[in-house]
């Protein structure tokens, strides 16, 4: 059987389910990162894969999936730079006990 | 005949290292978890005849991000703690299973506009006249440093003492 959209669409749908059930699941806002970084390389295998079996001439997918990359390292750099003030502050990382702007 | 043999190992490490970044207990082994599943996403774009995505995938995901997020763990000391489940584990899993079902049914459900013709190789060039060409993406591509320019100073001044 050969390889084809589906088997890359589907590894994809697989890695962005396990990247959201942490995302929604975990308390350490480390952790949380990680998973966002696994949702958005699913995205991009997705992306690269319609663009190969799809239209293989234009590589729009590729062009997109370097965007990608760009405003995921940008949110990892300003995720990491709030929880590392939030740590300072409160001593912890765990997302259920920041309530500060709840009431 | 290597194409699938390929593909098949590395969506089995992927997944392997997804399932052990949401799973393992010490936030330090997800976090090099983390960097095998991004290792298995280079090379399932290798797989799809993306090299210049592949080896962009290695520098910014495997040089730069996973050692931000391993300089993260470092400086919140919840090694020992681990990364214990909220509240909303179980059905964070429903909704999870739900969404990759409901996902996998629309994919192979659809009819796909499939191209027979053989994709580029290599794609550098291609994606350098595709960026920086005529009807390109020159502004975007424009954008993006402003982005990552206001991300940085943004960061600093988040992060700087008071």
């Amino acid at each position: 059987m050969s390889l084809g959209l589906e088997h890359y669409l589907i590894l994809s749908v697989i890695l962005f389910s396990i990247g959201l059930y942490g995302a929604l699941s975990k308390r350490n806002a480390i952790v949380i990162l990680m998973s966002i970084e696994i949702m958005l390389n699913a995205v991009n295998i997705a992306m690269v894969a319609f663009s190969r079996y799809i239209v293989p001439l234009l590589l729009t997918g590729q062009v997109f999936a370097i965007f990608v990359m760009v405003v995921a390292a940008a949110e990892t750099a300003v995720g990491l730079a709030i929880i590392m003030a939030i740590y300072r502050g409160r001593e912890t990382v765990d997302v259920t006990e920041i309530n500060l702007m709840k009431w | 005949m290597g194409l699938e043999i390929s593909f098949w190992a590395l969506a089995a490490v992927g997944v392997i290292a997804a399932l052990a970044v949401v799973s393992v207990r010490n936030v330090f082994h997800a976090a090099l978890s983390l960097i095998m599943c991004f290792l298995a996403v280079s090379g399932i774009f290798i797989t799809l005849s993306a090299d210049f995505l592949a080896a962009v995938q290695v520098l910014v995901y495997v040089g730069a991000i996973s050692v931000l997020i391993i300089i993260g763990v470092m400086l919140t000391r919840e090694v020992q703690r681990g990364s214990p489940s909220n509240k909303l584990r179980f059905p964070a899993f429903i909704v999870a299973i739900l969404f990759l079902g409901v996902v996998v049914f629309a994919v192979t459900s659809t009819q796909w506009p499939i191209s027979s013709i053989s994709p580029l190789e290599p794609t550098t060039a291609a994606l350098g006249l595709k960026l920086f060409g005529k009807d390109g993406f020159i502004l975007p591509l424009e954008i993006a440093p402003v982005l990552l320019l206001a991300a940085i100073l943004g960061a600093i001044v988040i992060i700087r003492e008071k």
